[in-house]
């Protein structure tokens, strides 16, 4: 065991509290800045089972703060090469890789095995969907975040504490966050922050100190001022999640990113079951002869959302592809969530899709 | 009511300021969010909490004009 030895010397761990560790089954859900660090120091600490949560895949951009991953990563499943490098920092430990998304099927499966969940994710529609999830399964959520150089660590769903929701009840408003990918981070600022997330979970399988359940930290990264703010436990909002049970809200993470505008080309659209909207005025012209096309000007969509089928692909097209992004952002509002704008309006259909009077 | 608030993320980049003092009429937390959004339009499509003396606070809470705190979520990671 001299691999622990650091540990096993220290009375508040000691050879117990050691085997806890290797004992215990963490998952973490995502890969990235926070990701990182957090599998680094539990991997390196011992934990026993390990699962990796990744869909995406290693960018060039990644490298700046993403520290188990190096150039010949790039195009790489992000799971995959972290269990790569983790397995050779710790041969030991049992390392399971879900390279997918998660989501409100598969997320009771994949969570259900572990015992402290980790929230080490980029957008707020798996962040609702951790925390309801492990709400319903009853496991801690070690919960970090980060924007720009500021970060948010606290400790959900310990010991009848407080959970995400008790803290922002709902999502945010559609369109209203900054375009997510794009957004700059210090690179170090995930280091600091997933760096906290591990201490918290090791921690909560040593059951000692005093794990952050019932307090928001909040680090500034430029200034080093730290606030720690009490949150209570919301029994109203825990009651509306547990009610819901496994019927977890479908959040789609394009919806709250302000300059994220799904569009889509022609090219993409052939052979498929599509609703067309034009939202151009009733006198622009040319007038479309598609098969499924509603005519709605961009004024007037909001009242005639009951004629949009809701479940059907639907493409919106204007004179040149602007206005159709906002008609996009509105009907996204109102729930039909498999809309695109089309790029480059009218003119993108070929004339043979001209109406001719 | 003279307050000291101090914003993170997002909504200090709407104020330009990470704290500042405001003078507020308001008696309650929810009336202080309707005077922030009056200062800062641009607050009226950002969601955010209330934290007073360190302690999130519900619409509510009667306001003490102690040390205010305005928290938006944070997506990143």
């Amino acid at each position: 065991m001299s691999r622990y030895s650091r540990h096993i010397s220290l009375k508040e761990i000691g050879i117990t509290g050691q085997n806890k560790i290797n004992a215990s089954k963490v998952l973490v859900i995502g890969a990235g800045g926070l990701g990182c660090p957090i599998l680094q120091y539990l991997v390196g600490a011992g934990v026993g089972t390990i699962g990796i949560v990744d869909f995406d895949i290693v960018d060039e951009s990644n490298l700046q703060r993403q520290i188990l991953f190096g150039t010949s990563s790039i195009g790489k499943n992000k799971a995959e090469v972290a269990k790569e490098v983790l397995q050779h920092l710790n041969p030991t430990i049992n390392i399971q890789v879900y390279n997918k998304k998660l989501n409100p099927k598969n997320s009771i499966a994949i969570i259900e095995p572990y015992d402290i969940v980790v929230d080490a994710t980029d957008n707020f529609a798996s962040r609702y969907l951790i925390n309801d999830a492990s709400v319903i399964l009853g496991k801690p959520l070690v919960y970090g975040a980060i924007y720009k150089f500021e970060g948010q660590l606290t400790v959900f769903n310990y010991k009848n504490g407080p959970s995400y929701r008790c803290v922002f009840p709902n999502p945010p408003k559609k369109g209203t966050m900054p375009n997510c990918s794009e957004v700059g981070v210090l690179g170090v600022l995930p280091g600091i922050i997933g760096t906290m997330q591990a201490n918290e979970v090791l921690k909560i399988i040593l059951n000692i100190g005093e794990p952050l359940s019932g307090k928001l930290y909040c680090f500034n990264a430029l200034t080093n001022q730290s606030s720690t703010i009490s949150i209570a436990r919301n029994e109203e909002q825990i009651s509306k999640i547990i009610s819901r049970e496994f019927n977890f809200e479908t959040l789609d993470d394009a919806f709250f990113c302000a300059s994220i505008t799904s569009e889509i080309t022609i090219e993409n659209t052939i052979n498929e079951d599509i609703q067309y909207i034009d939202v151009r005025e009733l006198n622009e012209q040319p007038r479309m002869d598609l098969e499924c096309l509603l005519e709605i000007p961009l004024g007037d969509l909001s009242n005639q959302i009951k004629f949009i089928l809701k479940d059907k692909k639907t493409i919106v097209f204007c004179q040149t592809g602007i206005r159709s992004k906002q008609a996009v952002s509105i009907l996204k509002e109102h729930n039909v969530s498999n809309c695109y704008s089309l790029k480059e309006g009218v003119s993108a259909f070929g004339k043979q899709y001209y109406k001719t009077i | 009511m003279r307050i000291e608030i101090k914003y993170f993320g997002m909504l200090a980049e709407i104020t330009g300021c990470t704290s500042e003092q405001l003078v507020i009429s308001s008696t309650e937390i929810r009336s202080l969010k309707t005077a922030l959004i009056n200062k800062y339009p641009d607050f009226v499509n950002k969601d955010f909490r209330i934290a007073q003396n360190q302690e999130l606070v519900a619409d509510t809470t009667v306001l003490t004009g102690q040390e205010i705190a305005v928290l938006p979520p944070f997506a990143g990671g």
